[in-house]
């Protein structure tokens, strides 16, 4: 399939090179190698291959045949149809990375325009094009710290509240470093983050990291933390939930260095899990420091504006064994679903669907803790992700909701054994008063069984 | 591509003009050209700083490459010619005058003796 | 005429999207934690479809013409991927909800670890990779982590061809590793006296990319990898070529270790103007234990009418965890579908025919470019963009110049051991005539060298804007729109 060649055309094409037929073109592969056999099925047409993907597809139960109150690092908002509209422009996604500026001005203004609304929503002064999601943006802050301090300062300092996930590829990253010495301290709450942290800077401090929200929903202002870690001379940086900043004020305003986290819920479906794409946001003096491709605006030869990859020289195929990342790539289609959706949304938008979020979350949290036995554990501020605590194991309760179709949350005796009778719930634009409801009325109705 | 010849040159193509007991360095002729349009210049070492011979003492980058410029002498770091960072292009115009990069007070006047004279250094450029 | 950016279009009070009337109470937000400012841009939805309808306009694609990147392979990308991987059933899937409530997802990223397993001749497979790159770094921490359990903490170096892609050293580095350059002889082959000289017991791996980036089948690729594996190192394979072997020859056979590949390229998902790829990683078996986790096994045998339960596993001495979540599942959707239709003996017809096409197409071109290798080349190929008698006319203009002729240009100033590179791939998906076209524009374009250089020298004319100043833009770094709410620009 795909393949556009004639028996003629083989024929003349053959005969151009010189040779008889297109096995000899493969004469260098070692003959006890060559043309094995492929346990592999026959090849099938697209009606076919259809059929087959969704039965695939059908095998599954999607967020679409429950109530879902799955957050945890991926969340359920809503993508306006227009964002898959223009993502599906053979322009945008057969185009390659935009190596040849001249012919590539949709994908860099594209890129230029995500720069922009990145900074615009974080209040930081630049962005790159993205990283790969999340967590390796996190991955990335941390090694970018590293080297600023030509690896003068060693340890880094990361909240125990950043989403678990997060400090798992942190350390993978990490494992071949020389020397770098990761600090997560054993804090009695999430709101002794800031005291703690504060107690352990010191001179080798490069890097202190939290989450905002934190992987438990709770929000805290971490200025004085900021202050005392440049004071010291170290940096700052926060993971952030950025559909949330479209109502809640950002860290940039505490003084913190980097702002890096995960924008699928700006514009893209939850798909399993990816792909997704982690943006990276920081201040001028450190553009030199960061990986990650960067855009920059520039004019041609009759002075029209345009728009080029630039700094390149900070990357893998100039530095090579001198880059700090190999990072080749952003995630280019998925930077321009969430300029799209930035874009659609707009200033009125996005602080529309961020209170939209907030409130529900609150009306849940608030229905769900008025049921004897059942408690809202967060002390502090929340968007719109909160901690139940139920009267058994979560793992009893989801269950049983499961059976009734409602993903209860995330069952937080994945994050800890101490923690396996909580539930973290997220609420999002999707669910309704009448889903709402329904997740009391059968949490009472587990709880009366 | 120009060599002067009151001055010696590394195989790493930075030169170092003595005067006194202080060296002034930078990067070649040859060297700015092969870079083309210099963008950025960083220092590594810092007024006060000591510096071995070999060792990295700036960063070049240009739009196409990024290179390490090795101190040819060993000694402690006097001044750097910060305004490089500002104006990166008088680099390429001017890498034998207004384009130097730092003054190096000498520890060891004898490593003088192990660069190459401007002939060698051009004949050296020109078989490469 | 530039397109104006969407603060430009912005207008104050513009709506583009709205929701559901709140159906909840209303309760006070936290003073302490409220935003003050969002200045985000205010655009009708026409405002926004126009607009980016408008710059998708300016870009080439492979949708819109031939696209010969060597190294990238710029394969037509089916539309019924695109379909596939759309169906609700797996797109509205969340990463976290329960194995069994998601067993189409696992048994798909199952089907694909298998297929991908038996194409290579490799024994366990991770999708987690995000992107080639992402795939190489899993190679070196597992070349890391496989030292280190042996105790053999004195392998330090990983040897590396002068002709590999830029990502190949500073992978090594992020793995803990110096690097060691292997020079490439006079048939573009790994030189292996060098190669065996620099292999010692400081030796943690080599990494080999088969075909090479000059196109060309390492001749003597089992006797490479044997040196190596003689003096106790391992092989990591960099796939990023793999077009060239499907059905051909396993990698696996032939002596490599560890190898990542690249679905966006090799498998025909999109390249989406600069991601999302996805780069999975296959090893033998006496590596599957070093393996990034979760990878999906089946945790409980089929019995009687019922199927196997699929689902997650962590490796018992996995490198660790990669990303978040699985891995870039809507496009291993992609490059499944791409492979079920293709089936076994559509992919050797890839292979063969992107073998065929880039042979034809060097044939047509190396009396007038220079080639130097002269060998059969398999899905790509390099030439010299550059004549002895017009030497201000390099590679770059070549490539410029191609713009006007409509097409893109090839890969330019890479492999680093070929002057004036222009590495070319056509793909197995691009028409005889294609070729013909492509070449005549390069023969062409090699007459205008020799007697209108400027039409090189002051090209691309014809596209939407002309040649752009790259040392500008480094200098002055603008990287954000103008925003009418900042001063500042």
């Amino acid at each position: 399939m795909y393949i556009p060649h004639t028996d003629q055309e083989r024929q003349e094409m053959l005969a151009t090179i010189g040779v008889e037929s297109i096995e000899d073109l493969f004469q260098d592969i070692p003959d006890k190698y060559r043309f094995p056999h492929l346990d592999l099925p026959d090849g099938i047409s697209e009606m076919e291959v259809l059929d087959q993907m969704k039965l695939l597809a059908d095998a599954n139960y999607s967020t679409n045949d429950f109530v879902n109150f799955l957050g945890a690092g991926a969340y359920d908002h809503y993508v306006p149809a227009a964002v898959d509209m223009l993502l599906r422009r053979g322009d945008f996604f057969s185009a390659y990375t935009p190596y040849q500026p001249e012919i590539s001005q949709g994908t860099l203004q594209a890129i230029f325009e995500y720069q922009t609304l990145i900074t615009n929503l974080t209040g930081m002064e630049i962005s790159n094009a993205s990283h790969y999601d999340g967590a390796t943006a996190a991955a990335e802050t941390v090694i970018t710290a590293y080297y600023h301090f030509r690896k003068k300062r060693n340890t880094v300092i990361l909240s125990p509240y950043i989403n678990p996930e997060y400090i798992a590829v942190i350390k993978t990253y990490l494992q071949a470093a020389r020397d770098i010495n990761i600090i997560i301290p054993d804090i009695k709450s999430p709101a002794h983050f800031a005291d703690t942290a504060m107690d352990l800077i010191s001179e080798d401090t490069a890097l202190v990291f939290f989450q905002y929200p934190d992987f438990m929903g709770n929000l805290f202002d971490y200025t004085k933390m900021i202050r005392k870690v440049h004071e010291t001379g170290g940096l700052t940086a926060s993971i952030v939930y950025p559909l949330a900043l479209g109502l809640i004020k950002s860290p940039s305003t505490m003084g913190v260095d980097f702002i890096v986290g995960e924008a699928q819920s700006l514009g893209l479906p939850l798909s399993f899990g990816g792909p997704y794409i982690g943006f990276f946001s920081t201040k001028k003096e450190y553009i030199r420091k960061i990986s990650g491709r960067i855009v920059g605006e520039t004019v041609d030869e009759d002075n029209r504006r345009g728009y080029v990859l630039t700094l390149t020289a900070r990357e893998q195929h100039i530095r090579r064994e001198k880059a700090t990342s190999n990072i080749c790539t952003n995630q280019g289609l998925n930077a321009l679903a969430v300029a799209i959706y930035l874009s659609l949304l707009g200033k009125t938008g996005l602080k529309k669907v961020a209170s939209i979020c907030y409130q529900k979350a609150h009306y849940l949290a608030d229905q769900i803790s008025s049921i004897k036995g059942f408690a809202l554990l967060n002390q502090a501020p929340f968007f719109n992700e909160f901690v139940i605590r139920c009267p058994k194991k979560a793992s009893v309760f989801s269950k049983k909701l499961s059976e009734a179709g409602i993903l209860a949350g995330y069952d937080l005796a994945n994050f800890s054994d101490n923690n396996a009778n909580e539930l973290l719930v997220a609420v999002t634009e999707k669910i309704t008063k009448e889903d709402m409801d329904y997740f009391v009325e059968t949490l009472q109705e587990v709880q009366n069984a | 591509m120009e060599t002067l010849s009151d001055r010696k040159y590394a195989k790493t193509d930075e030169w170092v003009k003595v005067q006194a007991n202080s060296g002034r360095i930078g990067i070649s002729d040859y060297a700015q050209d092969q870079l083309s349009d210099i963008v950025y210049v960083e220092f590594i070492k810092e007024p006060g700083d000591p510096v071995e011979k070999g060792e990295v003492f700036a960063t070049i980058e240009s739009v196409k490459a990024a290179a390490d410029v090795n101190s040819p002498v060993s000694g402690i770091v006097k001044e750097l010619n910060e305004a490089l960072m500002d104006t990166p292009e008088v680099l390429n115009n001017d890498p034998y005058e207004e384009g130097w990069l730092g003054l190096i007070e000498l520890s060891n006047e004898s490593e003088i003796g192990d660069l190459m004279e401007a002939e060698d250094y051009e004949s050296y450029c020109e078989s490469r | 005429m530039p397109e104006k950016t969407i603060y430009e279009l912005s207008s104050s009070g513009r709506v583009g999207f709205t929701y559901p009337e709140l159906d909840v109470p209303q309760k006070d937000l936290p003073k302490n934690f409220l935003r003050e400012d969002l200045p985000l841009p205010e655009l009708s939805e026409l405002d926004v479809v126009r607009h980016f309808t408008n710059l998708s306009r300016l870009n080439y694609s492979i949708d819109g013409g031939f696209y010969p990147l060597g190294s990238c392979t710029m394969k037509y990308n089916p539309r019924i991927n695109e379909v596939t991987s759309r169906l609700p059933g797996f797109s509205a899937t969340h990463p976290l909800q329960p194995i069994e409530t998601v067993q189409g997802n696992l048994l798909l990223m199952y089907l694909l670890q298998e297929w991908l397993n038996e194409i290579t001749g490799f024994d366990a497979a991770t999708l987690q990779p995000a992107a080639g790159a992402h795939g190489e770094l899993v190679g070196g921490l597992i070349i890391h982590a496989y030292h280190q359990f042996k105790n053999d903490g004195k392998r330090t170096k990983i040897l590396i061809p002068d002709s590999a892609h830029g990502t190949n050293p500073a992978t090594s580095n992020m793995s803990g590793f110096d690097i060691v350059s292997i020079p490439t002889d006079e048939r573009g082959n790994v030189n292996c006296e060098v190669l065996s000289k620099k292999c010692d017991e400081t030796t943690a791996g080599l990494m080999l990319t088969n075909p090479n980036t000059l196109g060309l089948f390492e001749e003597e690729v089992v006797r490479v990898n044997k040196i190596v594996h003689d003096a106790g190192g391992l092989v990591y394979g960099d796939g990023a070529n793999l077009n060239a072997l499907l059905g051909i020859v396993k990698p696996g056979q032939l002596g490599f270790d560890i190898m990542h590949i690249n679905l966006h390229k090799t498998f025909s998902t999109p390249h989406g103007g600069g991601g999302p790829g996805a780069g999975p990683v296959v090893v033998s078996g006496f590596l599957e234990d070093f393996l990034p986790g979760p990878i999906v096994e089946i945790i409980e045998e089929a019995k009687g009418d019922l199927p196997p339960l699929y689902g997650f596993n962590f490796p018992e001495k996995s490198v660790g965890r990669m990303k978040a979540f699985h891995g870039h599942f809507g496009i291993m959707i992609r490059a499944l579908t791409y492979m079920m239709v293709q089936g076994k003996d559509g992919l050797r017809s890839v292979s063969e025919h992107a073998v065929l096409n880039a042979n034809y197409l060097m044939k047509l071109l190396k009396d007038v470019y220079t080639l130097p290798f002269d060998r059969t080349c398999k899905h790509e190929f390099v030439l010299e963009g550059y004549w002895q008698d017009v030497p201000d006319v390099h590679a770059l203009d070549i490539a410029k110049r191609l713009i006007d002729y409509g097409f893109h240009p090839p890969t330019n100033y890479f492999p680093l051991n070929v002057h004036e590179a222009l590495m070319i791939e056509p793909t197995e998906t691009e028409s005889k005539d294609t070729l013909d076209n492509f070449a005549d524009a390069l023969l062409d374009i090699a007459r205008e060298a020799k007697t209108t250089p400027q039409l090189l020298k002051e090209a691309p004319h014809n596209a939407p804007v002309k040649r752009l100043d790259e040392v500008k833009a480094a200098r002055e770094l603008i990287l954000c729109c103008w925003n009418p709410d900042q001063q500042t620009k």
